[in-house]
This record gives structure tokens, sequence and C-alpha cells, in this order.
């Protein structure tokens, strides 16, 4: 299975409406993503609680239709 | 989660100081996640104890539970989660992951 990239984003932003969203599709496979997001709701947070809010955003996706996102996160 | 997966992730990572949860081996990854992931600890020549989730499917989805994080690779040291591959790559490469090594009393070999 695999994942939209717009999707994705789309995903995100809904989670977190401030966030600046770059995503690329590493393989052209729509299955291997790249995604790094500036948010300021990183602020003052661990890396793994930002890249848990990420995840969240995705609502259990990750791991199942998405098999592969490389993310980056950082305050804004 | 069943107990017995429970038991054995709390025995992992309590009985071994740097614990690497993978895909594959070190010495043959399946996934390139979990590859560079090993890599990283192979430059600093850490000593870890790698466990291959892909041989117990509960274990698999077990790690996921216990550290409520979907991916794997996920690494450990001194029974404290410290992240998957993205953040182990950025700590690598912003110094942190060597600062973390030399806080928690963990022997490495660093190059720079």
């Amino acid at each position: 299975m695999a994942m939209d990239l717009k999707e994705i984003e789309k995903f995100i932003k809904e989670a977190m409406p401030d966030a600046i969203v770059e995503i690329q599709d590493l393989a052209g496979d729509g299955n291997h993503y790249s995604a790094t997001v500036t948010s300021s709701q990183f602020s003052g947070k661990s890396k793994i609680e930002q890249h848990k809010m990420v995840y969240n955003s995705l609502k259990g996706r990750m791991g199942n239709e998405l098999h592969a996102l490389a993310i980056k996160t950082k305050e804004s | 989660m069943d107990q017995q997966t429970n038991d054995l992730i709390k025995s992992e990572i309590e009985n071994n100081d740097v614990c690497l949860f993978m895909k594959g081996t070190p010495d043959a990854p399946q996934c390139g996640f979990s590859m560079a992931t090993s890599n990283i600890l192979k430059v600093l020549e850490v000593n870890f104890k790698s466990v291959n989730v892909l041989e117990n499917q509960n274990l698999r989805e077990g790690i996921k539970v216990f550290s409520d994080w979907p991916t794997i690779p996920q690494l450990y040291i001194k029974n404290e989660f410290i992240g998957g591959c993205d953040i182990i790559k950025e700590m690598y490469e912003n110094g942190e992951l060597v600062k973390l090594l030399q806080t928690k009393g963990i022997n490495f070999k660093n190059k720079n």
C-alpha cells in the first residue's frame, strides 16, 4: 500500500496548522518519503515528543499504509 | 502485548546498556533505517546488543506498544528510549549522541 504525498502533508497540517511541511518522495514509489516539519508547536519539546507529534498526526498510518517516512523537525 | 513479550523487552533493555531493536542483524540488516542506525553504533565502536524483530512477530509489534513509537529501529541506552533512525542520525551529526554516551558512561571511540 502507498500514500500520496499531498495526503501526508494534509494530515500533518490538520494537526499542526502553523506547520511548514516539505515532503520528498525519496524513491518515487509513493512509499518512501522524507518530511521536514517546522512548527512553533515543537518548542520546549524533546525530539522524541516532536517526532511523536508528527506520527500522531498521521493517525496510525505510520508503519501501516506508510512504510517509510524519515522525519526532521524544526522549531519555528 | 502479552506478558511474555513485555518481559522479554524489559529484560533486553535492562541487561544491555545499549540495545538496538532492528530489522535483521548488524551484519545483515533488512531495512535501510536499521542499517543506518547500526552503522552509526559500529562507527563509534559502541558495544551493543541487537535484537532482530523479524525473528519474532510478537516482539515486532510489542516494541511499538512498549515505547509508543510506530517504527523500527529503536535504540535504548541504559533502559531509556533514545529514538529511531532519524533522531539517532541527527544526534550523531550534531554531536549529541557522543555527549549522551559520555554522560551515560558508555565506551565508544570518538574519531573526531
